[in-house]
């Protein structure tokens, strides 16, 4: 990202930013796939894209939830856990009760993760972050008291979830069968529905969204339910991606996922942004993270590079929006 | 007197409860008594200095989420440089590394300052930089701790063997670092931004630099709090322990109104204490730890939901 020191130029690059985010984040993907085939000639084909797809779908869909629940100023930082509790009660109920009650059971237990969260956010009122947090920390209890009474039991990935998740039809990956009619459907349901417009209403001003007849809590409930139903979702689909049930599957997607909505121009504080910026924003992520790899750069150097993104484009956002 | 009494009530309460909560200890368990004391104590050490710096930053209006990451870098940085390191050496790397918590907690509040987001925006992507610093520190629990340090939170004085070191060393640190700040003008510039930015601010306050000191005052006893694990358990832990939500949960409980201006350290750190020991009586019960582990989340997180609508009750009248 170029920034002149020209005022005018300034403003009128945050304009673009702020009005069509879209453009500039699609420069900067080409700008970083650039660099990357030139970093290493000959990585880019049609397998890579596919494979860059298919690490980026279930991040995508993980920061789905944490734009819905951005856009009226929270926050789910339960999404890691709830999308491994999902997959795990999947991979070891499936051989004890079959594959349809396995699933049931464990998008169940992603709804009550997520009405959990939306009682304590909407009814308590206790701020988003640290009610995720908490519900977290007690799911996590859950499923550790869980795996001991099933560690006998062996695994079973559902065939179609294994197709779902690794197969490939003409060279792109299965995984966007079921992640073109999703995006569509968020898309769709942030810019036309009613209950879209409803959470930019409670994220730009809540106050006036209650004067004006909102039931701030009712939209806070639902909107928590649904973020955890689609990380259920995302648990079911990464299980078929990574074909291991382990106890710590998805939590390393938690934090990226807050990245890759931010990044894709979704303000924290509400009210701005949309999903598609931040499907953008997932490729991003994933094409620097091959990036990093490739350079050898280690985990913890990701991890500051992750928040110091975070912090530098939300500070860009909150400069940008002021001047305008 | 009766003056004295409504202002403490909340934290005599917690006293109070606390005391119950050690009889009924007894009960359980009649043996217990003074290594319980003690490893309940050391137990609660860096729970109780992660509280005692969330509180403060609390107090001054704000939250730092990037406590326990915070704790872990200075935890591991601690561990690495020690491993090997004479007594006398020791003791500039402990200086070394309580100067790294001040300056840890100064660079979030700068950047809350600077940057003009809101801190719990800065402190969350804070709390991934601070990760990543301690995983570069030290990749997996390691390195070591020197023996005086670990005999400085370990059994207890001759004579008082009721009393854990522990709480003598916790005492001693909050009272000669809090106390002079609270007495000073300092202490009452941080109840004042965080009671009210605006009116501190227009009474002449600097507000900025206060925030910066508070955060790194929090910095401060999250390097204590990260030494204190290293100290329990002699090796460096770069990965962040449940501090976070534990320091909030004890702030909430311990009096201390979120959104700033209300409240002291004492009640915190009683509610370290309380939170602690129903973890123990519930392991002394032959409780499951994950079980325990879940009792525990769900009573913090009641407790954070109870103190939201506190809170909220508060705004409203």
């Amino acid at each position: 990202m170029t920034l002149t020191d020209t005022p005018s130029s300034l403003s009128r690059f945050g304009r673009l930013m702020v009005d069509r985010p879209l453009l500039p984040l699609i420069g900067l993907l080409v700008l970083l796939i650039a660099v990357l085939a030139i970093l290493n000639p000959g990585v880019l084909s049609m397998f890579w894209a596919g494979n860059t797809l298919k690490i980026a779908i279930p991040l995508a869909m993980l920061a789905a939830c944490q734009t819905l629940t951005m856009l009226t100023g929270g926050i789910d930082l339960s999404v890691g856990t709830v999308a491994t509790i999902s997959a795990y009660l999947t991979a070891t109920l499936a051989p004890l009760i079959g594959v349809p009650p396995a699933i049931a059971i464990a998008l169940a237990s992603a709804v009550v993760i997520g009405l959990v969260n939306g009682f304590g956010i909407a009814v308590c009122r206790v701020h988003p972050l640290i009610m995720t947090l908490g519900t977290a920390l007690i799911a996590t209890g859950f499923l550790l008291v869980y795996q001991r009474y099933v560690i006998a039991t062996g695994v079973q990935i559902p065939d179609f979830l294994l197709w779902l998740g690794t197969g490939r039809s003409f060279g792109l990956p299965n995984s966007l069968a079921l992640f073109i009619p999703f995006a569509v459907l968020i898309i769709w349901a942030q810019r036309r529905s009613g209950f879209g417009r409803l959470l930019y209403a409670i994220g730009a001003n809540e106050a006036a969204a209650r004067l004006s007849g909102v039931r701030v809590w009712q939209v806070h409930l639902t909107l928590y339910t649904l973020s955890g139903v689609i990380a259920g979702v995302t648990g079911l689909l990464y299980l078929g991606q990574i074909k291991t049930a382990s106890l710590s599957l998805a939590l390393p997607l938690d934090l990226p996922s807050v990245a890759a909505a931010v990044i894709g121009g979704t303000s924290i504080f509400g009210g701005r942004g949309g999903y598609g910026g931040t499907i953008v924003g997932a490729l991003i992520l994933t094409v620097l993270t091959t990036m990093l790899t490739l350079m050898q750069i280690p985990e913890g150097g990701r991890r500051i590079l992750f928040g110091l993104i975070i912090l530098s484009v939300t500070a860009l956002f909150i400069r940008l929006t002021e001047r305008n | 007197m009766r003056r004295w009494f409504d202002a403490n009530a909340w934290t005599l309460g917690l006293a109070v409860l606390l005391a119950a909560l050690l009889l009924a200890t007894k009960l359980i368990q009649p043996g217990f008594g003074v290594s319980g004391l003690d490893s309940l104590a050391r137990a609660a050490l860096p729970f109780a200095l992660a509280t005692v710096g969330m509180a403060i930053v609390v107090l001054a209006g704000g939250i730092d989420l990037s406590i326990a990451a915070m704790m872990a870098v200075a935890s591991v940085t601690g561990a690495v440089l020690m491993d090997g390191a004479s007594d006398g050496q020791a003791a500039f790397i402990v200086l070394g590394v309580l100067g790294l918590g001040l300056l840890m907690g100064a660079v979030n509040g700068l950047l809350i300052v600077v940057s003009r987001v809101p801190d719990i925006v800065v402190t969350l992507a804070m709390l991934f930089v601070w990760q990543g610093v301690a995983l570069l520190i030290l990749n997996a629990p390691g390195g070591a701790a020197v023996p005086w340090l670990r005999a400085l939170s370990t059994g207890s004085f001759p004579g008082l063997d009721w009393l854990p070191r522990a709480v003598v060393f916790l005492a001693l640190v909050t009272a000669l670092i809090w106390l002079p700040i609270r007495r000073a003008k300092l202490g009452l510039r941080l109840y004042a931004i965080g009671s009210d930015p605006l009116a501190a601010f227009r009474s002449g306050v600097p507000v900025g630099q206060t925030r910066i000191i508070a955060y790194a005052l929090c910095g401060l006893f999250a390097a204590l709090g990260g030494l204190s694990v290293t100290m329990g358990t002699g090796i460096g832990e770069p990965i962040p322990g449940p501090y976070l939500l534990a320091s909030v949960a004890a702030v909430v409980l311990g009096g201390v109104v979120l959104g700033g201006g209300r409240g002291g350290i004492l009640g915190p750190v009683l509610a370290v204490f309380t939170l602690r020991t129903v973890r123990m009586d519930l392991t002394l019960l032959s409780v499951d730890p994950n079980v325990a582990a879940i009792v525990e989340g769900t009573i913090m997180v009641a407790v954070v939901m109870f103190g939201a609508v506190l809170a909220a009750r508060g705004r409203k009248g």
